[in-house]
């Protein structure tokens, strides 16, 4: 094992995780995530935040299609939706995502149709920069491992 | 003349407890949410609990044999110690379903611990009015969950050494019936 090149991966990795908790993509749910992950479990993290992902294309598909026609929006379906999505975000740590769930909630509580579609598309945005900002993280986590070292556990203040 | 036994060397049986097995906690956990599901799950397992996971109401109530088919009886070995459901759920709320279970007669002891993403005070107040041990705000931490484990393990215990108890009492009382009676 080149100690050298593990440090640095871990520096890295190190460096990069904490960015994404500066720039708000992630809150401290993410890191009680990462705890309950361990040897025995080393997928554990990217599993439930694949299936996070998942969920935001369905729900936003559906939302997008009961928002589709001005003449027949059905604010409950997209109520509904935006609930579980602002449940799910929560639950993985995806603060981005959570916050712009919060502002659609708003949109949808008057029936701003206009706002839930602006919502609509931000939360599109989000999802997907997260899930390329985690996919860059875990490739790292792979380069680590690969290289014979193990995954920093770090406390974000 | 036959030996009397000292109650001492009475066997005292150890499945008087209705823990799944003598350490571990039997979960059933009821949520909608794909992504909750597998974070309670891994939350209870961390916690050394036994878990099954369902993704409604009805599908509780049909793995604790209540759903109509069998009305109230329920399936009576079906170890569970602990319910955890969301609130929030299509179909059968999690508060409907603390209603079935408070109703029944098989499974009103199990303490239903309800989960929710909204801190609603009059909701909070229902839940624990209709009989929920606690009411727990998603994200569940795992510190919530191993204060659960503690007070559900201390309760067992506590069971348990009456239980335990009552027997050493019952042998030690054979024992001085049979002494008095010089067998």
């Amino acid at each position: 094992m080149n100690t050298v090149v593990v440090a640095q991966l871990q520096r890295q990795f190190q460096e990069y995780l904490v960015s994404l908790y500066q720039q708000g993509f992630l809150d401290n749910q993410f890191t009680e995530l990462r705890k309950l992950q361990d040897e025995g479990t080393p997928d554990f993290v990217a599993e439930v935040v694949s299936l996070f992902f998942d969920d935001c294309s369905k729900l936003i598909n559906s939302m997008s299609r009961s928002l589709g026609r001005p003449e027949s929006v059905d604010f409950k379906q997209v109520d509904s939706g935006v609930h579980q999505l602002k449940g799910s975000s929560s639950s993985v740590g995806a603060r981005r995502v959570k916050n712009v769930c919060i502002s659609f909630k708003e949109c949808c509580d008057v029936q701003n149709r206009e706002g839930c579609l602006r919502c609509l598309q931000q939360v599109d945005y989000e999802y997907k920069m997260l899930k390329t900002k985690l996919e860059d993280l875990f490739n790292l986590e792979q380069q680590i491992l690969q290289a014979g070292g193990t995954i920093p556990q770090i406390n974000i203040n | 003349m036959a030996e009397v036994m000292r109650p001492e060397k009475f066997d005292i049986s150890n499945d008087t407890s209705s823990l799944a097995s003598p350490e571990l906690l039997h979960v059933l956990a009821v949520d909608d949410s794909i992504v909750d599901r597998k974070f309670i799950e891994r939350l209870l397992k961390v916690s050394s609990c036994k878990v099954t996971v369902v993704d409604s109401a009805t599908r509780a109530l049909q793995y604790l044999g209540l759903d109509g088919d069998n009305s109230s009886v329920g399936f009576q070995d079906l170890k569970i110690n602990l319910i955890m459901t969301d609130y929030s759920m299509p179909g059968m709320t999690g508060y409907e379903l603390l209603k079935k279970i408070k109703e029944s007669s098989a499974f009103r002891e199990i303490p239903v611990v309800i989960m929710s993403s909204e801190n609603i005070l009059p909701r909070i107040d229902r839940c624990l009015e209709e009989g929920a041990e606690d009411f727990l705000l998603k994200p569940v931490k795992l510190a919530d969950v191993k204060r659960l484990r503690d007070s559900l393990m201390k309760a067992e215990e506590r069971v348990f050494k009456n239980i335990k108890h009552k027997r050493e009492l019952e042998a030690s009382d054979i024992y001085s019936q049979l002494k008095r009676a010089k067998i």
